[in-house]
């Protein structure tokens, strides 16, 4: 049985896990969440922000890690429209513009946003630290078009923006470590709020700086968007993804108990 | 077309489940796929975002405006252009570093790269050092300063007591670990050996929440397989 055990064969795991995962997308449960403090302080700072605050949303993810940052924007981008809070939108990653375009469009669409007013989409300029530098200095000398094309000196969102001096906060969405060099150089030089939703992968490496007060808030992978949802009281991606996540956890759990068990038995017989 | 899209979609994901299997052309062709869209994709997207805006409309636009005051028909709009002139430096600084193609003048693309260190370098060291060393020595002693102060609230005294010395503790054996300028024998070896476990904590939260990551990927793809292309076709 041990012996078996030790020997599992790694596709018996697979079909397992997608057993976990199949069931409660099939049949949603809907498990009890709590409200972490960095997820608190971050909805705590937006929904402190009196109408018409501007902050900036950078969209640091691609098409294959999307998974946990677009539940989070979909999130905050709703309780930005609801606050009149307006969202200038942008990403440092060359293969995101067009997802994140539709899906301010579509959240936009949602809330009755109008482009230009309530929120508008810069796109993607290549070199992510002279983009972050140069938006410092002025935002139309990085971006002198929107993604459309239109100039954004003719954007009536733009009018009072010149650089981060103008910007309540930033938020940045990231699946890699630009949340560290919008820390860095925005924040260090430039004294710009930073918050951040970053996917699960890189969530340690972001608490020393919660700590220090270098991030206002921070959303932690799905946990963190379920979170946000739960505080707006609207129900989305995270929070179904979150309860499918935990039965994964679970199972993940008992496999590593279960083999460590087998593993200390084994060596033990051996000696 | 929103249908054949999902069906795309769908195909390409079961062929990228399918390796759990075991590696197959199947895997291949959409990993392959995969790779070469996410290439080409990122390049038409930096032509379009960044080379036109940033250096092809400016400088086309600044050589009409040159073009212009060479044939006496400047006017306030296009001398205003002129600026865009300034890009050749740039432009022409980055060039260099197709002089690599011949092996002649191969020994130009070294002052594009001095220039592109001396840049990064002047603008990182001062700002690493802040965000990454200042401002966390900060942080780990800042605890103190607080209860020192009396500024802590009295029902979290016990709570930043244990959490500053637990901070103080891990950060002194951890950089005791990477201290290799003395030998790790008596107390510095058992402080390093703390600091291990402090790192093995570390790295057991950071793979504890990568797994939870991936399962997010995984659970993203799988609700679109149930939800837009099961859902599609029942």
């Amino acid at each position: 049985m041990l012996e078996k055990l030790m020997n599992i064969d790694r596709r018996i795991i697979f079909i397992l896990v997608a057993v976990v995962v199949i069931i409660p997308t099939l049949i949603p449960v809907n498990l009890p969440t709590t409200v972490s403090e960095p997820t608190q302080k971050l909805y705590d700072y937006i929904d402190a922000l009196p109408p018409e605050s501007t902050i900036i949303m950078a969209f640091d993810y691609g098409p294959s890690s999307l998974a946990e940052p677009e539940p989070m924007a979909k999130a905050v981008l709703r309780h930005c429209f609801d606050k009149d809070i307006r969202v200038i939108g942008m990403t440092l990653y060359a293969n995101t513009p067009t997802l994140a375009d539709n899906l301010m469009q579509k959240i936009a669409t949602e809330n009755n946003a109008i482009y230009g007013e309530d929120y508008i989409f810069l796109g993607y300029r290549p070199g992510a630290l002279q983009v972050i530098l140069g938006m410092g200095t002025n935002i139309a000398s990085v971006y002198e078009t929107d993604y459309n094309g239109t100039a954004i000196t003719e954007i009536p969102l733009m009018e009072n923006i010149t650089n981060y001096d103008q910007i309540d906060l930033l938020l940045d969405l990231a699946a890699g470590s630009s949340t560290d060099a919008w820390i860095i150089y925005a924040n260090t030089r430039y004294d710009l709020k930073i918050a951040a939703g970053v996917t699960g992968v890189i969530i340690a490496q972001m608490y020393p700086y919660l700590q220090t007060g270098q991030l206002v808030g921070l959303m932690p992978g799905y946990l963190g968007a379920t979170e946000y949802e739960k505080l707006l009281n609207v129900p989305g991606d995270g929070t179904i993804g979150l309860n499918t996540a935990s039965f994964i956890h679970l199972l993940i759990i008992g496999i590593v108990v279960l083999c460590n068990i087998a593993f200390f038995i084994h060596r033990r017989r051996e000696e | 077309m929103e249908i054949l899209g999902i069906w795309i979609a769908a195909f390409l994901t079961l062929c990228i489940f399918s390796c759990l299997y075991r590696d197959n052309p199947f895997y291949r062709f959409a990993e392959h796929l995969f790779v070469g869209i996410s290439v080409g994709y990122g390049i038409v997207i930096s032509f379009h975002q960044g080379f036109l805006p940033l250096a092809w409309e400016p400088l086309s636009e600044a050589m009409g405006a040159l073009w212009a005051e060479i044939t006496r028909d400047a006017t306030p709009e296009t001398k205003a252009g002129l600026g865009g002139l300034v890009k050749i430096i740039p432009i022409g600084i980055g060039l260099l570093f197709f002089a690599r193609l011949s092996p002649r003048h191969t020994w130009l693309v070294s002052y594009p790269i001095a220039i592109f260190i001396g840049f990064t370098s002047g603008a990182q060291i001062p700002n690493v050092l802040q965000a990454a060393i200042f401002e966390q020595t900060r942080g780990t002693i800042e605890p103190f300063a607080a209860m020192h102060a009396g500024t802590i609230p009295p029902g979290d005294f016990l709570g930043v007591v244990i959490g500053a010395i637990l901070m103080v503790v891990g950060v002194t054996c951890t950089l005791t670990y990477f201290f290799f300028s003395v030998e790790h024998r008596g107390p510095i070896n058992w402080l390093s050996k703390v600091g291990i476990a402090f790192l093995m904590i570390g790295f057991g939260a950071a793979f504890g929440n990568t797994v939870m990551g991936r399962a997010a990927l995984l659970i993203h793809r799988v609700g679109f397989l149930i939800n837009d292309w099961l859902g599609s076709i029942f």
